[in-house]
């Protein structure tokens, strides 16, 4: 997979700030960076209100995928580039989500909100007012989600990635250490899982390692990169960064990652559960 | 101490249990120069700073962006940790010792070269 069809950099979206074929989106876990300042002519998505069902745990439906799009005056045709803070974690997500609909043309800024602002560029407050278009998503493509019972089955038979923190993967925390420690749910991981967090994917500014350095990452850690992939975390957004590097950057065919990750798996009766490095 | 009268460091923890937390939060602030001896320094806030919490073998915890008074907050796990700040061409690293129901309260100076 060519980083060229997935990655733009801060100059590219210079360059194409005034692009019309272009459609910048935020999208962020703290959502209120970017009413404090974004990207000149960004719109953006809100995580949980715009990308979750809100009745029950999913994916919002392809006709909610449509209005949503439709809305912020993507096309059909648009190049969305897509960006946010934390490195780029929910923007990945909705990286993922504009594939599970078919979306052609979509980017990530690579670095997101960090390095453009540790570049110093600069940052506004002007919401763009966009025309309304009639976005037509495809059906879901589900080759790219996992569900609980795959899970389950791919338990010593597939890779299984847990991208957590050490801390989460061994049971010590329960969520990441900016979040309140909550409770509810087992501590742990799922057995023949391997630990290998996002951020080893990623530089310091937040841009991703090169392609020979992200195998080695995965190799090292016992990854066989030949066999099918789930990529897990705690609620599946920082999983879907670690599905972009592994399905998007290393191009592997079959991986896939599981949005229900462990809020869901480590609810579930009867489970077998890890604990430990 | 500041004039103003506010503590000094990170967000109120009101609200939050701290009987079952282990908080490392804290302020970030450009350097200035304190006006007495006991004084934070005085160079205001620094907005959207990185920081990023790295356990005990450097491996990567989690990262956040200051709030626009320069705040910052981890629920961590009782032990050593180690900050990053990093900001517009500046970047320090800071040690601390978390501990369940002791919240870390922290004022971090940097140099920064934006605004």
């Amino acid at each position: 997979m060519s980083r060229e069809k997935t990655l733009v950099s801060t100059q590219w979206v210079l360059e194409n700030l005034n692009n019309p074929s272009v459609v910048l989106v935020e999208v962020d876990e703290d959502t209120t960076l970017y009413e404090g300042g974004h990207i000149e002519g960004a719109t953006t998505f809100h995580w949980r209100d715009d990308l979750q069902d809100g009745l029950i745990r999913d994916l919002v439906s392809k006709e909610k995928f449509e209005v949503l799009l439709s809305k912020h005056g993507i096309s059909n045709d648009s190049t969305v580039i897509l960006y946010g803070g934390n490195n780029n974690w929910f923007a990945t997500y909705a990286f993922w989500y504009f594939k599970i609909y078919g979306h052609a043309d979509v980017r990530l800024l690579d670095g997101g909100r960090k390095i453009w602002e540790l570049e110093g560029h600069p940052l506004v407050t002007a919401v763009p007012v966009g025309t309304v278009t009639k976005y037509v998503a495809k059906e879901r493509d589900n080759s790219i989600r996992a569900f609980r019972d795959e899970v389950i089955a791919a338990i010593g038979a597939k890779n299984i990635v847990d991208v957590r923190s050490p801390a989460e993967f061994s049971g010590e925390l329960s969520a990441p250490a900016h979040l309140p420690q909550e409770g509810g749910q087992i501590k742990g991981h799922i057995p023949t899982a391997k630990n290998i967090p996002w951020s080893k994917a990623a530089n310091e500014n937040g841009t991703f390692k090169s392609d020979a350095e992200l195998r080695e990452i995965y190799s090292v850690a016992g990854v066989d990169l030949a066999k099918d992939t789930i990529a897990y975390c705690r609620i599946g957004e920082r999983s879907a960064f670690s599905w972009f590097v592994l399905h998007e950057l290393l191009g592997l065919t079959d991986v896939k990652n599981y949005d229900g990750s462990w809020t869901e798996y480590g609810s579930l009766v009867g489970v077998p559960v890890a604990v430990g490095a | 101490m500041r004039t103003c009268g506010a503590t000094p460091g990170g967000p109120s923890l009101d609200g939050i249990d701290l009987s079952v937390q282990s908080v490392i939060q804290g302020v970030v602030l450009r350097a200035g120069i304190p006006q007495n001896s006991d004084d934070v320094p005085n160079g205001g806030p620094v907005e959207r700073a990185h920081v990023r919490l790295l356990d005990s073998t450097g491996e990567f915890t989690a990262e956040v962006p200051t709030n626009n008074q320069g705040q910052f907050r981890f629920f961590a796990a009782p032990g050593a940790w180690t900050l990053v700040v990093q900001a517009q061409g500046v970047r320090i690293e800071q040690a601390v010792i978390a501990k369940q129901g002791e919240p870390v309260d922290l004022v971090l100076t940097v140099e920064p070269l934006a605004k």
